[in-house]
């Protein structure tokens, strides 16, 4: 009485649609965080003495601060809600690869807070007094810099999403691997403005991307799992 | 065909010790219900079963092979409805049958509106899930587990919210998967009453 089974991209497809949709419908609930990013990033001019060069000096901070803190804001739509609703159960019991699934909820996170945020930059970059001819590197190294946030951060997020009140929590066990990026991200965006070669932050930002995105699936889901039980 | 046994099984939850060597054996066309006091363990049962708590000791087994060994295709053959329906409130009813329904297999809506009348609730399918009764959303919650087609139900509670119709349907639905050789293993308050099938009753402590 078995019936076809789907592959496992059919069902990661679904789960995407699902929760893009969800998103749509709560357009107010997902914009949140870049809305964060934006007023934080266009605040500093409005504090600062409007000097040209205090505002370069400052942008690369200001922005890579801006975007750690959204992307922390930013956790509590991935698991929580799945976490109390059963959701999740669902998916574990569902007879898919569940790491792969964890990984398309990311994947699917990251396209909805992080890439809007690269999209949303160039008015940030431009708000701190920045050159355009420095856009190219610094949205790389957003780009980069976003993807590895995200992953690193739906680990905290999936070992904090059983805990009542875990805001603080989450930032405790995200902040320490995010700072590397932090590190190399502010790097990478303070020679683009300088104007100088920034390829050797851009690799290191690139490559912890890649290890998180390598090795994030299964911490993922055994993080989820522990949740779960 | 379609056995589900369990040797031995044992948990504890801190300091409690929840499951004490519980063993188990259903097969398919029989329907076990798992009956105790608040806080005997009854979900605890049903998760460690499906593989969702570990377990300290103890075996799980489905058609004679351990269900640790092979997950997935354990889980494949599985329906699973836990205390919350797992179901979007911003999501109309079809649409969350379509993609839960899509994780395990290819749907067609045409299936999804049979399922939705089958439980009662075709006339919500439009509707969003937030609308809609508690005792509706269970309805549209059974009718994912009809979708699924696992052979094995583990049901927690199924009945929870359902009005008398409910409560029947409810008996109708495990009668039908029974009668095509399936398994079922829920657990419930106040008893399940099956006719035709020998009433198989698990009580814990």
């Amino acid at each position: 009485m078995s019936a076809p089974r789907v592959g496992f991209t059919r069902a990661a497809i679904a789960l995407a649609a699902r929760d893009l949709r969800l998103a749509v419908r709560r357009a107010g609930d997902t914009l949140q965080p870049l809305a964060f990013f934006l007023v934080v990033t266009t605040l500093f001019p409005l504090a600062l003495d409007p000097q040209l060069s205090l505002l370069r000096d400052i942008a690369p901070a200001a922005l890579w601060v801006g975007a750690l803190l959204s992307s922390l804001l930013a956790l509590d739509l991935l698991f929580r809600e799945d976490a109390q609703d059963g959701a999740l159960e669902q998916l574990a019991l569902s007879g898919v690869p569940f790491q792969g699934l964890l990984l398309a909820k990311t994947a699917v996170h990251w396209l909805l807070t992080g890439l809007p945020l690269v999209l949303v930059a160039p008015l940030a970059v431009s708000t701190l007094g920045a050159p355009y001819g420095a856009l190219p590197g610094i949205l790389s190294a957003l780009l980069l810099g976003t993807l590895a946030l995200s992953l690193l951060g739906a680990i905290g997020a999936g070992l904090t999403m059983g805990l009542k009140r875990h805001g603080s929590l989450v930032a405790l066990l995200v902040l320490p691997l995010a700072v590397p990026v932090l590190i190399f991200g502010a790097r990478a965006t303070a020679l683009a403005i300088q104007g100088q070669p920034l390829a050797a932050p851009l690799y290191l930002l690139g490559a912890f991307a890649v290890l998180a995105a390598t090795l994030a699936p299964w911490a993922l889901a055994a993080a989820v799992r522990i949740g779960l039980e | 065909m379609n056995e589900l046994t369990a040797d031995n099984l044992q948990l504890w939850r801190g300091e409690h010790h929840v499951l004490r060597g519980v063993c188990l054996a259903v097969s398919g066309g029989e329907c076990l219900q798992v009956t105790g006091a608040n806080g005997a363990g009854k979900t605890t049962l049903l998760r460690a079963l499906c593989g969702l708590t570990p377990l300290e000791d103890g075996q799980v087994r489905w058609r004679g092979g351990d269900v640790a060994l092979d997950r997935l295709a354990f889980h494949d053959e599985l329906s699973y409805l836990g205390h919350d329906n797992a179901l979007k409130a911003d999501l109309t009813a079809a649409e969350n049958l379509r993609y839960t329904a899509a994780l395990c297999r290819r749907v067609g809506a045409v299936e999804i509106a049979a399922a939705l009348e089958r439980t009662g609730v075709a006339e919500a399918a439009d509707q969003l899930l937030r609308q809609l009764s508690a005792g509706q959303r269970r309805r549209v919650a059974l009718a994912r587990v009809l979708l699924k087609r696992g052979a094995l139900w583990v049901l927690d509670e199924p009945g929870s919210n359902l009005d008398a119709h409910g409560q029947a349907l409810l008996r109708e639905l495990v009668a039908q998967h029974l009668q095509d050789g399936g398994t079922a293993v829920i657990a419930t308050h106040q008893g399940l009453d099956l006719p035709g099938t020998p009433a198989r009753c698990l009580t814990l402590q």
